[in-house]
C-alpha cells in the first residue's frame, strides 16, 4: 500500500475496525487491477469513505453503509474496462523498469549494480579472451560470467554470510579442478568439461537465486521459471543486438572502416556476458508483472514436438539396422528428452494447479509417451554399439544423461497419468520435475570433475 | 424518472466543466453537486467519474493538484483550465442547439396532439 494512505481516520481508530479492515480488503481487489494505478485507488478510497460517511448520517450502520457505497462505485469489471480505455497505457506501463513507483532510490541502485557487474563480466571476459588460450577460456567461460550473476542475485536477495560461503567454495574448487587437471588439448574429456561445468555453475547460480534455500521445492520452480524466462530475454536481446551491430558495421563500411576486427576483440567478449546479466535484471524486474513468455511458447510447441516426435519415431523403426550410427544419435536424443522436458516443466510450472485435467494435459503425456518410444529405440540401438566397442568418455557422459532423462520423464508421465485419472494432485507432478533436478546437477559435477582422471584426461 | 445512459454519458463532460467552472473541486463533491443540481434523478456510477476526470485533464481541459482533506486523507483536486473555459463555452453553444431544435420539436408534437394532422383523417 502507498505510504500516507494507510492511515485509518483519526477520529475513528477502534469502534470502525471492521470497516477499516474493509476498506483494505476492497483496495486490494482494485489494486490487482492492472489498468488502475495506486493514485487512483487512493482517490476512489477518499470518495468511498466519504460516501460512507453520509450514508452513515443518514442512519445506516459501518456494514450496510459500505455495501451501498461500494455497489455505488461501480462493478469492478466496468470501472476497470473505463480505467483500461483511458489509460491503454497502462497495461504496458511493464515496459518502464525504472519507474515512478516508491522505492525509486532502490531501483535506481540497482541499476547501477547490474551495469556494475554486467561491465565486470565484460571485462572478465575480455581480459581473458585477450591473455588465455582458447581452450583455457571455453573451459572458464562459466567461471567468468556467471560468477557476477550470481553475485547480481545474491545481492538482491540480501543472501546471509553462510549462504555466501557456500556460493563462493564451489566456484573456487571448481576453477581450481578444471585448471590443474591435465588435460590432453584434444581430448574429449576436455570437451566433456567444458559442457558440463556451466551446468555445475548453474545450480550455483540457482543456490544464489533461491537465496539459499534450495530444499524448497516452490523455490526450485521459480528458479526452472526464471531460468527459461533468461533464455527468452538472452534471445530476444542477442537478435536485437545482432541486428544493431549489423547495421553498425554497414554503415561503418560505406564511411570506409571496416569493424569487423573489433567485432571478435573488443565488441563480442564485452557485449555477450553483459547482455546476460542484463537480461537477468530484466527477468527479476518484470516478475509478476507480466505473463511469462515460456509458458505460452510450451503450448505452442508442444503439438508441433509431439508431430515431430511421431515422424521420428516412424523413421527410426523402419530405418532397419541402426548399429552404424554413433554416438550423435545418443546426443540427439538427449537434446529431444531435455527439449520434451523443457516443455513439461515450463508448462506445468505455470498451469493452474486446482483446474482440471485439460485436453492440453492429455496432450502433455501424448508427448513424454512418445518421446520415451522413440528414446527407446534409439538406446536398444546404441547399446548394442556400446557392448560392441565399449563405453568412450563421451558414450558413458551421453548415456548417463539419457538414463536420468529417462527416469524423470518416465515418472513424470505416470504421476501425470494418475493426475488425468483424478488419481493424485498436479502438486506430485509439480514437486517431482522440481525434485529430479539437483540429480542433473550431480551428474553435470560426476562429468566435469571425476571423467577426466577415470578416463586418463583424454 | 430515471435518465437514460447514453443521456446521463453525453452530458458528464459539460455538467463536471461547468461545475468545475464555478471553483476547484474533487471527485465525492462534483458527484454531490450534480445530485443536487438534478435532484437526485441523474444517477452516475460513482467510480466512472475518475476516467471521465483523468480523460478531461489528458486532454488538458482540468488540472489536478493532489491536497488533503480535513481529516488528513490523500486528495484529489480538480481545476478548469483555460482551454476547457474555451471547450465549456463550444459545449455550451452545442447544447443550445440541441436545447433549441428540442423545443421546436416539442412544441409541433404537442401542437400535432391538439390539431392532429389532416392525411389522417383523409385516410380515415
Amino acid at each position: 500500500m502507498a505510504p500516507g494512505t494507510a492511515a485509518p481516520d483519526a477520529a475513528s481508530p477502534g469502534p470502525h475496525a471492521a470497516l477499516e479492515a474493509q476498506i483494505d480488503q476492497w483496495r486490494g481487489y482494485v489494486r490487482r487491477r492492472e489498468a488502475i494505478s495506486a493514485a487512483d485507488v487512493d482517490e476512489m478510497e477518499d470518495h468511498l469513505r466519504e460516501r460512507v460517511e453520509d450514508l452513515r448520517a443518514t442512519g445506516l450502520d459501518d456494514d450496510e453503509a459500505f455495501l451501498v457505497a461500494v455497489k455505488r462505485m461501480g462493478t469492478l469489471d466496468d470501472l476497470s474496462r473505463e480505467f483500461a480505455q483511458e489509460h491503454s497505457e497502462r497495461l504496458w506501463k511493464q515496459l518502464v523498469l525504472v519507474g515512478e513507483q516508491p522505492g525509486r532510490t532502490r531501483s535506481w541502485r540497482e541499476l547501477a549494480v547490474v551495469l556494475g557487474l554486467a561491465a565486470g563480466a565484460g571485462v572478465a571476459t575480455k581480459i581473458a579472451t585477450s591473455v588465455l588460450d582458447e581452450d583455457v577460456v571455453a573451459l572458464n567461460a562459466a567461471l567468468l560470467v556467471l560468477p557476477f550473476l550470481t553475485a547480481y542475485l545474491a545481492w538482491k536477495r540480501q543472501v546471509t554470510a553462510r549462504v555466501v560461503g557456500a556460493l563462493v567454495v564451489p566456484f573456487v574448487a571448481l576453477g581450481l579442478v578444471l585448471n590443474l587437471y591435465p588435460f590432453e588439448p584434444t581430448g574429449s574429456t576436455l570437451v566433456l568439461a567444458v559442457l558440463a561445468a556451466p551446468a555445475v555453475v548453474w545450480a550455483v547460480v540457482g543456490v544464489a537465486y533461491v537465496g539459499g534455500r534450495w530444499r524448497s521445492d516452490a523455490r526450485r520452480m521459480d528458479f526452472m521459471r526464471f531460468t527459461g524466462e533468461l533464455a527468452v530475454y538472452y534471445t530476444l536481446i542477442a537478435i536485437g543486438g545482432g541486428v544493431l551491430l549489423g547495421l553498425t558495421t554497414v554503415t561503418f563500411s560505406l564511411a570506409g572502416v571496416d569493424l569487423e576486427p573489433y567485432l571478435d576483440t573488443w565488441i563480442l567478449p564485452l557485449c555477450v556476458p553483459a547482455a546476460l546479466i542484463v537480461a537477468a535484471w530484466l527477468v527479476e524486474a518484470k516478475q509478476n508483472v507480466v505473463e511469462n513468455i515460456a509458458p505460452v511458447l510450451t503450448r505452442v510447441f508442444t503439438p508441433l514436438t509431439l508431430v515431430m516426435l511421431l515422424a521420428a519415431f516412424v523413421v527410426l523403426a523402419t530405418a532397419g539396422d541402426l548399429a552404424d550410427v554413433d554416438r550423435e544419435l545418443l546426443i540427439l536424443m538427449d537434446a529431444i528428452l531435455v527439449l520434451v522436458l523443457c516443455l513439461l516443466l515450463y508448462s506445468v510450472s505455470a498451469r493452474d494447479p486446482l483446474a482440471p485435467p485439460s485436453f492440453f494435459d492429455g496432450l502433455q503425456v501424448l508427448l513424454v509417451v512418445a518421446a520415451l518410444a522413440v528414446d527407446a529405440v534409439a538406446l536398444t540401438a546404441m547399446l548394442t554399439r556400446i557392448a560392441e566397442f565399449g563405453l568412450s568418455p563421451n558414450k558413458t557422459a551421453a548415456l548417463g544423461l539419457n538414463l536420468l532423462l529417462l527416469v524423470h520423464l518416465a515418472w513424470s508421465a505416470v504421476l501425470a497419468t494418475a493426475f488425468l485419472r483424478g488419481r493424485r494432485p498436479l502438486a506430485d507432478l509439480v514437486a517431482w520435475q522440481t525434485r529430479f533436478l539437483p540429480a542433473y546437477a550431480g551428474w553435470a559435477v560426476l562429468v566435469a570433475v571425476v571423467f577426466p582422471p577415470v578416463f586418463g584426461f583424454v | 424518472m430515471r435518465i437514460d445512459k447514453d443521456l446521463v454519458a453525453a452530458s458528464a463532460t459539460p455538467l463536471v466543466l461547468g461545475i468545475l467552472a464555478d471553483g476547484e473541486s474533487y471527485g465525492y463533491a462534483i458527484l454531490k453537486r450534480v445530485d443536487e443540481l438534478s435532484g437526485g434523478r441523474m444517477q452516475w456510477t460513482d467510480g466512472m467519474l475518475y476516467p471521465l476526470l483523468h480523460r478531461l485533464e489528458r486532454l488538458g481541459l482540468v488540472e489536478a493538484s493532489w491536497g488533503t482533506s480535513d481529516v488528513g486523507r490523500r486528495r484529489k483536486h480538480y481545476a478548469i483550465t483555460a482551454a476547457g473555459r474555451e471547450a465549456l463555452v463550444e459545449r455550451q453553444a452545442q447544447w443550445d442547439v440541441v436545447a433549441h431544435a428540442l423545443q421546436q420539436v416539442w412544441r409541433s408534437a404537442q401542437d400535432g396532439l391538439q390539431n392532429p394532422p389532416r392525411v389522417a383523417e383523409g385516410w380515415a
